[in-house]
């Protein structure tokens, strides 16, 4: 019987197999941020077991909260900081290196095709992007990871979803991942990896492919996972070239990281990209998913382009593309925030953040901040958000706040017109509706 | 080992999100007892109130996918210091569920049908429950009404709730 992806990287890592389908496997990497972290950490000491499996195998960054904007958070970031000194993990993004965790760690190579991560964070679904396993998991299973360097999971099932085809005009992978999400249901896919594949698939960029797999867990996913290619092999190039004699090699290698012809899925989805269109949530769940010509016109009070879902530089060449020579609604106030100062950097070379300032954007620092109402942009009680995040749950951008996720493009047309809309893209575009 | 026993608490809905539970705006806390005023703090539920319903429980039974979303172990820990050590449910979002187990903590699924079953025959009423490890059993009692309800547990989340969780285990094994 052929496998998946996900059963070839089990199969690869295996370290026991103590109860029926429960297998513990060894990790490629643990990922750490300033929020979940500092538990573990502190119950390390307290047990007197202050020690990690290998430095340099565990990479950190204090994201969530960053500066710090209270006392809390500024001891958060000193644990951290700290124990990242103290255990020798020279892999740490601190203030002025840091960056959202699902955008910083694959930008700086540590996450390859086969591999095994796991994090403190539910959004690790993302780096399925590479063909990796990489899971969100509690700060307990975090603390067990910093320390054995193993992880127990159930042996994974999977979906399969194809998506042939060509997107039209305005259609992105947040639209698609939406789309996904409206057929799976908010626990479609729970105790599942996601495997998405297809010549729509194919033809995404890396950062695409992690706005599709980010969302993996909104429909309950344990991980989304991509086929390895030549795409990935590009994006990796500059990290893995000593490696490998040619990007060929590297390719035939990455490749064992493919499905076999026989594998054996749960369910199998296939889409076709012509019939999508943009997508926008309605409710309090991210299966409540709507076109944007349903909910065109609804009113919104900020605007906020950022997260690990849609903070990449793609994102925001895409919003700036719109912006260009516009303003945004006098009704609305607009934040952007560059996901990294590596995309912050390259968006200033560009011009990006000069047209979206224009545009009357406020620019912050790299940070999650507002997607989960801690800083940057929170909510206040009774007000909408059209957000280019991944969690529209009740309070979740400020206690008593509506949020409604979308493309970072249907994410700009909303900011210029102050409503919910797309239009002027379609039109831009030439597009029928 | 934890104590599974006490009075119900009955969330009467499905996808109760990790949100609900404890908002992120609680998540700069470092310690556990710091989250024990916050528990379910943003849940908003009708015949729910935040204020009187958790004080005096030690078991949650909801519906389908309870703690969806967020990883936060900060969610079982809001529970953990409110005493209450078992939520059972129709089904469960993954992540949570394997933090309720790492923190030695029960999270149990039960079929719709018996979820329904509880729901018509005890909400709404004062009630507890009892927990036998050793014959699988639960047992419901509102007044001179009682139901025993037989559940499975898998042989590796009985082996953490036994250690006390996953680092007990975890340490003692690999």
């Amino acid at each position: 019987m052929g496998k998946t992806i996900a059963e070839k990287i089990f199969d690869s890592h295996q370290v026991d197999n103590p109860f029926g389908d429960i297998h513990v496997i060894r990790l490629d990497s643990v990922f750490c941020h300033e929020i979940t972290t500092p538990v573990a950490i502190n119950d390390l000491v307290s047990r007197g077991m202050d020690r990690v499996f290998d430095p340099k195998k565990i990479k950190a960054v204090i994201d969530h909260v960053t500066p710090a904007k209270d006392s809390k958070t500024a001891l958060q970031g000193k644990i951290l900081r700290d124990w990242a000194r103290r255990q020798g993990i020279m892999d740490f993004f601190d203030i002025g290196k840091n960056g959202v965790c699902h955008a910083i760690f694959p930008e700086k190579g540590f996450v390859r095709p086969g591999y095994t991560i796991i994090m403190g964070d539910s959004h690790t679904c993302t780096h399925g992007a590479f063909g990796a396993f990489a899971a969100g998991v509690g700060t307990t299973d975090l603390e067990v990871g910093i320390l054995k360097g193993v992880c127990a999971f159930h042996y994974p099932h999977s979906i399969k979803v194809v998506v042939d085809g060509s997107l039209p005009a305005g259609v992105f992978a947040k639209d698609v991942i939406l789309a996904i999400i409206g057929k799976l249901g908010v626990n479609g896919a729970t105790n599942k990896v996601i495997e998405f594949e297809g010549s729509v698939v194919d033809s995404m960029s890396m950062e695409a492919r992690m706005t599709l797999c980010n969302m993996a867990i909104e429909a309950g996913g344990t991980c989304g996972i991509c086929v390895p290619d030549m795409t990935t092999v590009d994006y990796l190039w500059d990290f893995i070239k000593d490696d490998y004699k040619d990007k060929q090699a590297a390719l035939e290698d990455f490749k064992k990281w493919t499905a076999d012809k026989d594998a054996v899925y749960d369910q199998v989805i296939h889409m076709d990209a012509a019939t999508l269109s943009p997508m926008v949530t309605f409710g309090y769940k991210p299966d409540q998913v709507k076109e944007v010509k349903e909910m065109e016109g609804t009113p919104v009070d900020q605007v906020y382009i950022g997260s690990c879902t849609n903070g990449r530089l793609e994102d925001l060449r895409i919003a700036a593309q719109i912006l260009d020579g516009k303003t945004i609604s006098p009704n609305v106030r607009a934040i952007v925030s560059p996901a990294t100062p590596d995309i912050f950097k390259k968006a200033l070379d560009e011009g990006i953040i000069k047209i979206f300032m224009d545009a009357g954007f406020c620019v912050t620092n790299p940070t999650c901040g507002a997607c989960l109402g801690m800083s940057n942009g929170v909510l206040a009680e009774g007000e909408v958000c059209a957000s280019t995040t991944n969690r529209n749950f009740n309070g979740r951008m400020g206690k008593g706040g509506m949020v409604h996720l979308m493309s970072p493009a249907t994410a700009a047309e909303t900011a210029v017109a102050g409503v919910i809309t797309n239009s002027g893209l379609y039109k831009a575009q030439g597009g029928a509706r | 080992m934890k104590q599974f026993n006490g009075k119900v608490l009955f969330l009467d809905r499905s996808d109760i999100n990790t949100d609900e539970i404890i908002p992120a705006r609680y998540l700069t806390e470092i310690s556990k007892e710091a989250l024990k005023a916050f528990l379910l703090e943003d849940l908003e539920l009708k015949g729910f109130d935040v204020k009187k319903d958790i004080e005096p429980s030690q078991v949650v039974i909801s519906r389908a996918n309870f703690g969806c979303g967020s990883s936060r172990e900060h969610a079982p820990w809001a529970f953990e210091v409110n005493d209450i050590n078992l939520v059972i449910a129709e089904s469960f979002a993954r992540i949570f569920k394997q933090n309720m187990f790492n923190c030695g903590m029960m999270a149990v699924e039960l079929p719709a049908e018996t979820i329904d079953e509880i729901f018509n025959m005890f909400k709404g009423k004062d009630t507890t429950l009892t927990t036998d490890l050793t014959k699988n059993v639960f047992v419901l009692k509102a007044g001179s009404e009682q139901k025993e309800i037989p559940f499975t547990i898998s042989g590796f989340d009985r082996a953490l709730v036994e250690a006390d969780g996953w680092v007990g285990y975890a340490d003692k094994h690999y």
